[in-house]
C-alpha cells in the first residue's frame, strides 16, 4: 500500500457533559472527518462518555515546544502581583 | 550534541521521572526511553488486537443473547484498546504501518497466552477469569507509568477491563453450578488455562531483563513475581468458591508468608510458545494478516471517496 494512501490523523475532542468543555480524549485514524467522527463516537464513547465530539485533523494543530518553555512561560513568573495575595490587607476588611 | 551535554540531558530527566513527572511527547527523551516505549507499548498493542481472535471464536456459538452482548461488547472493548494504545504509541514518531508491519512480520511480540486454543464455551469464562485477571493486575500499576500518553490510555482500559473479568467469572460460576457434564467443563478449562496464566506475568525475576530499567521509568511497579504471587492469592479463593480446583499438587497455604507456595512452572513451555511453537502461534498469525491483506480495498476505496468527496466540496465553492 502506498503511503498517500494511508488513513490521515485525527484528534479527538469528548464534551462529556453540557456544561463542562470539550477535552482532548486521543486520536485516531480515518478517511475523513465524517468517519473519524463515526470512528470516535466508536473508541471513545462505548460508554456514554459523551454528548459532544470535534475532530480535528492532527497536522492543523500548532504545538509550543517545551524547549522554548523558559523563554515562552517565564514572563508570568515574575508578576506576583497578578495575584490576589500580593496585595497587603487588614484582616479586618471583609467581602474582597 | 556534546556526550557532557547529553549526560546532563539524563541525569535531568531521570530526576524528573524521580519527582513523579509525567514525560510528555514532544519532551526530550533518551533514545532508549523511547525504544523501550515503543517495544513494550506496542506488544500491549498487538495483544490487544490479537486477543480478539480467541475469543472471536466462540461469538456465533454463545449459549444465550446475554452471553452473546457481553461477549460482543468485549471483544469490541479490546479492539478500542488497542487503538487507544496504538495511537498512544504513534506519539512517539513511529508510524500506525510500521507498529503493524512489526506484527505481521513476527519481529514484535504480543502476549503468549493468546498462542493457545479455545476449544469449549468455558473457555471464554476461563479467559475472562484468569486472563483478564491477571492482565489487570499487570495494567493497574501502569495507570501511573511516567509516559504521559501511556498512562493516560491505561487509564482508560483498566476502567473497562473489569467487566471482563466479571463477565468471565459468571460464566465459570454458572457452569461449576450446572450439570455434571458443565462443572468438568469448567474445571477442563481451568486445567488447560491455569498455568498458561501464571506465565503470562513473565518470566521470573532472575531471568527478566528489563525489569531494573522498567522500574526506574515507572514501565513496572512490582516484579514478575511479586505480581505472579498476588495473582495466584486473589484467585485461589475464587476458585475454591465455586468449587473448582487449582490444578497444582504442590500449591499450598503458608501462614509464615500468609500467600500460597505453589508448583513449579513449566517455562521451556513458556519459551516454546514465545518463539512461535504454541499450538495457535501461525493460525493467529495467519487470521491477522488475512484481515489486514483482505482489508485492504476496503482502506483504499475510503481514501478514494473521502478525495472525490473533497474534490466536489471544492467544485462547488469556486
Amino acid at each position: 500500500m502506498s503511503d498517500k494512501k494511508n488513513w490521515p490523523l485525527w484528534e479527538i475532542f469528548v464534551r462529556s457533559k453540557n456544561g463542562l468543555e470539550h477535552r482532548h480524549f486521543g486520536s485516531l485514524h480515518a478517511a475523513d472527518a465524517e468517519m473519524a467522527l463515526e470512528n470516535a463516537r466508536d473508541v471513545y464513547t462505548r460508554r456514554n462518555e459523551g454528548v459532544s465530539i470535534w475532530v480535528v485533523e492532527s497536522k492543523h494543530i500548532t504545538a509550543s515546544n517545551p524547549e522554548h518553555n523558559g523563554e515562552l512561560f517565564e514572563p508570568a513568573q515574575d508578576k506576583v502581583y497578578r495575584h490576589p495575595t500580593f496585595y497587603d490587607l487588614p484582616d479586618e476588611i471583609k467581602h474582597m | 550534541m556534546s556526550e557532557e551535554q547529553i549526560k546532563n540531558l539524563e541525569d535531568q530527566f531521570e530526576a524528573r521521572i524521580a519527582r513523579d513527572e509525567k514525560i510528555e511527547p514532544k519532551d526530550w527523551m533518551p533514545d532508549k526511553y523511547r525504544k523501550t516505549h515503543i517495544r513494550q507499548m506496542s506488544q500491549h498493542a498487538h495483544s490487544e488486537v490479537v486477543g480478539m481472535l480467541p475469543e472471536g471464536n466462540w461469538i456465533t456459538r454463545a449459549p444465550s443473547l446475554r452471553r452473546k452482548v457481553a461477549l460482543l461488547a468485549k471483544i469490541q472493548d479490546e479492539a478500542g484498546h488497542g487503538l487507544y494504545l496504538y495511537s498512544a504509541t504513534e506519539t512517539l514518531g513511529v508510524s500506525r504501518n510500521e507498529l503493524y508491519d512489526q506484527l505481521h512480520s513476527g519481529k514484535a511480540k504480543y502476549s503468549s497466552i493468546f498462542n493457545y486454543p479455545t476449544i469449549t464455551w468455558a473457555d471464554m469464562g476461563a479467559i475472562g477469569w484468569l486472563v483478564d485477571g491477571a492482565a489487570i493486575i499487570n495494567q493497574v500499576p501502569l495507570c501511573n507509568t511516567s509516559y504521559g500518553p501511556y498512562a493516560r490510555a491505561m487509564i482508560r482500559v483498566c476502567k473497562e477491563e473489569s467487566f471482563h473479568q466479571r463477565q468471565g467469572y459468571e460464566i465459570m460460576m454458572k457452569l461449576a453450578n450446572g450439570t455434571p457434564e458443565q462443572k468438568d467443563m469448567a474445571q477442563d478449562a481451568l486445567n488447560r488455562w491455569w498455568w498458561p496464566s501464571l506465565m503470562m506475568l513473565g518470566p521470573t525475576d532472575d531471568k527478566s531483563v528489563h525489569t531494573a530499567q522498567s522500574m526506574k521509568w515507572k514501565l513496572k511497579r512490582k516484579s514478575n513475581d511479586d505480581l505472579r504471587q498476588q495473582f495466584i492469592d486473589q484467585t485461589v479463593p475464587q476458585a475454591e468458591l465455586i468449587g473448582l480446583t487449582i490444578p497444582d499438587a504442590d500449591l499450598k497455604w503458608n501462614e509464615d508468608r500468609k500467600s500460597y507456595d505453589f508448583g513449579e512452572i513449566d517455562w521451556d513451555e513458556f519459551w516454546q510458545v514465545v518463539k512461535g511453537h504454541g499450538p495457535m502461534n501461525k493460525e493467529r498469525m495467519k487470521a491477522r494478516v488475512g484481515a489486514w491483506e483482505e482489508g485492504e480495498w476496503v482502506r483504499d476505496a475510503a481514501m478514494a471517496h473521502a478525495k472525490k468527496k473533497q474534490e466536489r466540496k471544492q467544485k462547488q465553492v469556486v
